[in-house]
């Protein structure tokens, strides 16, 4: 394969790991804090609405992210509510929020603008465009690091740097903060946490609002940066694999990251590979599109060993007596 | 009481008429209570006389309905724990609050961090963790993580992070519940360095030997009541267990001597890995004969569950036989416990929640548990009035209270939770009964109930194992005695005649090495 091809593969790489890559840090919240959430697709598809909507109105990216954050925000504490403080059952307030997010997405969709759940074509103001990296004309004139740092570290969506640098920070604050050290403890033994005289609701609804804010970022990724304008069910399961991608990851934050990029690179390799030919026949489309989810079975069953999660997970805390 | 009159100063804690109730029950009865700075006061009770509920008041976790509290004779408000933290109160729940995944010092830190970022919190505990080990003689690695160090470590870690919060007054809920002798042996010594340096202890126990090894008080506590607080020297273990319960208690078992008759069950060459692969018996023959106790005795993890397993059926042997009888029962593979059950072998298992019962189920669906397939309960399609009559009869015959077999086996306390469970095995009848930790954390009213219970089956010709970590257990009930080392059996004793000394060094497997030599 030729140099400029891979660099292209990986560009999309990039750009494809970008939202399963805020989803699956935005559900390690979540999850380390003891509240299984299955909700990531829900709250993604919210924020993915409200940002199409709010910038179509607007015309105005920023606009459009700021209101796909506070619908996210709000869906999570409203999921938050079930889950923690009315003690419901973690999996069926996920499984509702990714229903109501459907639903209303595309009723309310219809009712304002008349195009079938979606919403208008953005201006280029609407959407994100790319950012260019100091420099990346001059680099990109040095052999092999030049294009690699002119086309695939730089001219990306801001968005994408968003999603890298929430990498090493939330590796920091899991291990390096008192609200880390608290957030791991509350998922593994709540108990013992209340026992030290800390509120085990007040953390877990803390982690939750910040998988909120995170699945803002990725919805507002799917239809202001990548997309330009909402289409009906437009994460299309991508909170699914970043939650399979956390579980392969084992809930930490730099293994997240490379197992994103691996779920990236196939979908990036599934979408290079159609039309190409095995033997001189052309193989079928359908199953080079299937190509990611069998690996994505593959690797899940067959790579991860005896996959432990947060031991306090999906029950929510009682003082007993 | 005598110490009413000492100077106001000297009492650490302080409780006068404090009530507690939950719903319809009183758990906590006007109850005063002064603990002496600088000593170790012990609190006895039989389970749910609300010993527990009284320490959590003190500890902040449940606030009382009425009465008041006085730490170092000041009138306190305790609201949370980490308040009580702050007054200098701290507990070692008996159930550990630990994080196992976590290293000891990040369990030391938790909650009781000085800024945003742990560095400088986890530096300062590092230090710290370091001169209380020494002045304590405390010694834990604090890199270790939780889940890789034993019980008795975990709970060193505990005491550890209750003196990092600057505890005076250390309050321990049953801490030699989960620990071997020798552990318990060390954490006694702690206790009594905390209180030489000055700390005061309290000490939640039912273990009478306890009580009377560590403490300078005791208070008794029966039905949510303070029944009397004592000097320990002016006391003892019968006068005790007298308030405790109510009514005289026997605390020595009475039993005539044992007539032998043939042998029942017998266990040859038998080999027995654990879940990891590790053989945890090894090549263990024995027997029990019609009318014996055996027991079995051995410090925790020495191979005698795994025994236990494998006689029943519940784990596949790797090798050898066991007898019933004289006839050869087939124990592997899934049925092997439902084989052996139907050949005559009752087993009473060690963990009663986790492999006697169904926490969950009412006590006449746990009361055929096991035996759910004899005709008698009506085959495919359960006979539930038959069953529901013959669970009430149990129920009174082996005095289960509350007395209704509708309530979740849950509800039920410890002691009777085991009656349930003697009571399916031993009125089927069976040749031989298996036994384990027959009365781990049962309260002292049942412990006489059960062990005449178990004599009763021996004098009527039935075979019975012990196995129990209870030397004293073992040493009052059993005809003879073999003790368990590193998966061997190594040696034989006579209860009647064998010190506690020679059956610890048995036990420690010192004896077998002096024998290979």
């Amino acid at each position: 394969m030729e140099f400029a091809t891979v660099l292209s593969l990986l560009d999309a790489t990039i750009r494809l790991s970008t939202p399963l890559l805020l989803a699956c840090l935005a559900g390690l919240y979540s999850e380390r804090s003891g509240v299984f959430d299955i909700g990531l697709e829900g709250k993604m598809l919210m924020a993915a609405f409200a940002a199409g909507a709010v910038a179509a109105v607007t015309g105005s990216a920023w606009a459009g992210l700021l209101a796909a954050l506070i619908v996210s925000i709000m869906t999570a504490s409203l999921q938050g509510a079930a889950a923690i403080s009315l003690k419901g059952n973690q999996l069926i307030a996920g499984v509702a929020i990714n229903m109501l997010a459907a639903g209303l997405t595309t009723f309310l969709g219809q009712q304002w603008f008349r195009q079938g759940g979606r919403t208008p074509q953005l201006s280029a103001d609407g959407r994100f465009g790319t950012v260019e990296l100091p420099f990346a004309p001059q680099i990109g004139q040095i052999p092999v690091v030049g294009p690699i740092y002119q086309e695939l570290i730089s001219g990306h969506y801001i968005l994408v740097y968003v999603a890298f640098l929430a990498v090493p920070i939330t590796a920091y604050v899991l291990y390096r903060t008192r609200f880390g050290l608290r957030l791991r403890a509350v998922g593994e033994n709540p108990k013992a946490v209340d026992t030290a005289g800390i509120s085990v609701n007040r953390l877990r609804y803390q982690a939750v609002l910040i998988t909120g804010l995170l699945c803002g970022f990725a919805g507002a990724y799917f239809s202001i940066a990548q997309g330009s304008g909402f289409g009906n069910n437009m994460t299309a399961g991508k909170g699914f694999i970043a939650l399979a991608a956390l579980i392969f990851a084992k809930w930490k934050p730099v293994p997240a990251m490379f197992t994103c990029l691996l779920f990236g690179f196939l979908d990036a390799l599934q979408i290079r590979l159609q039309g190409a030919e095995l033997g001189g026949i052309e193989i079928p489309v359908q199953a080079i599109q299937a190509l990611p989810y069998v690996l994505t079975v593959v690797l899940l069953a067959g790579f991860i060993g005896k996959a432990v999660g947060p031991k306090a997970g999906g029950v929510p805390y009682t003082k007993e007596r | 009481m005598a110490a009413a009159s000492a100077p106001a100063d000297s009492w650490a804690i302080e409780l006068e008429k404090i009530n507690k109730r939950f719903g319809a029950v009183h758990a906590n009865k006007d109850i005063d209570l002064k603990v002496r700075r600088g000593t170790i006061h012990g609190i006895v009770g039989e389970n749910g006389a609300g010993k527990s509920t009284l320490m959590s008041i003190l500890y902040g976790f449940y606030t009382a309905d009425s009465g008041t509290i006085r730490v170092n004779g000041e009138v306190a408000h305790i609201t949370d724990s980490r308040h009580a933290l702050a007054l200098g109160i701290g507990m070692v729940h008996q159930h550990f609050m630990l994080v196992d995944n976590f290293s000891v010092l990040e369990n030391v830190v938790l909650g009781a961090e000085d800024s945003g970022f742990i560095k400088p919190s986890l530096d300062r505990a590092r230090r710290e963790l370091d001169q209380l080990e020494r002045e304590y003689e405390l010694e834990v690695d604090p890199d270790a993580i939780i889940e890789d160090i034993s019980v008795g470590q975990q709970q060193r870690v505990e005491i550890l992070k209750a003196l990092y919060r600057g505890a005076e007054t250390l309050i321990l809920d049953e801490p030699t519940g989960v620990l071997t002798p020798k552990e318990a042996d060390d954490l006694f010594r702690v206790l009594e360095t905390l209180r030489a340096q000055g700390k005061t202890v309290i000490l939640i126990t039912h273990k009478l030997r306890e009580i009377m090894a560590i403490t300078d008080y005791v208070s008794v506590m029966r039905q949510g009541e303070m029944v009397d607080t004592l000097k320990t020297s002016e006391t003892n273990p019968e006068q005790l267990a007298e308030l405790m319960v109510g009514r005289r208690v026997l605390l020595r078992v009475e039993k005539g001597p044992a007539n032998p008759g043939k042998t029942l069950l017998e266990v040859q060459n038998l080999t027995v890995a654990d879940d990891m692969g590790v053989v945890r018996v090894k090549d263990v023959s024995f027997s029990v004969r019609a009318g014996e106790i055996v027991g079995i005795a051995g410090v925790s993890g020495n191979g005698q569950s795994e025994l236990l397993e494998a006689i029943t059926g519940m784990r596949d042997q790797k090798s050898g036989k066991v007898l019933l009888n004289g006839n050869e029962m087939h124990l592997r593979g899934d049925d092997g416990a439902a084989r052996a059950r139907a050949g005559g072998l009752a087993h009473v298992p060690e963990d009663r929640q986790r492999m006697g019962l169904v926490t969950q189920f009412a006590e006449w669906e746990n009361s055929i548990l096991g035996y759910h397939n004899s005709p008698e309960y009506g085959g495919a399609l359960l006979d539930i009035a038959a069953v529901k009559k013959q669970a009430a009869e149990r129920i009174a015959t082996f005095d289960v209270r509350p007395a209704n077999i509708n309530l979740k086996s849950s509800l039920f306390s410890g002691g009777n939770q085991q009656k349930i469970v003697l009571a399916r095995e031993m009125e089927r009848n069976p040749d031989v009964l298996v036994v384990g930790q027959p009365t781990r954390g049962v309260d002292i009213g049942a412990i006489e109930f059960i062990h005449n219970q178990i004599i009763k089956m021996r004098d009527a010709g039935k075979a019975i194992l012990l196995v129990s970590v209870e030397l004293d257990e073992i040493r009052s009930l059993a005809d003879r005695i073999l003790v368990m080392f590193d998966g061997t059996i190594v040696g034989e004793a006579d209860p009647a005649t064998a010190t506690e000394g020679e059956l610890g060094l048995m036990m420690a497997g010192i004896a077998n090495k002096e024998a290979a030599e």
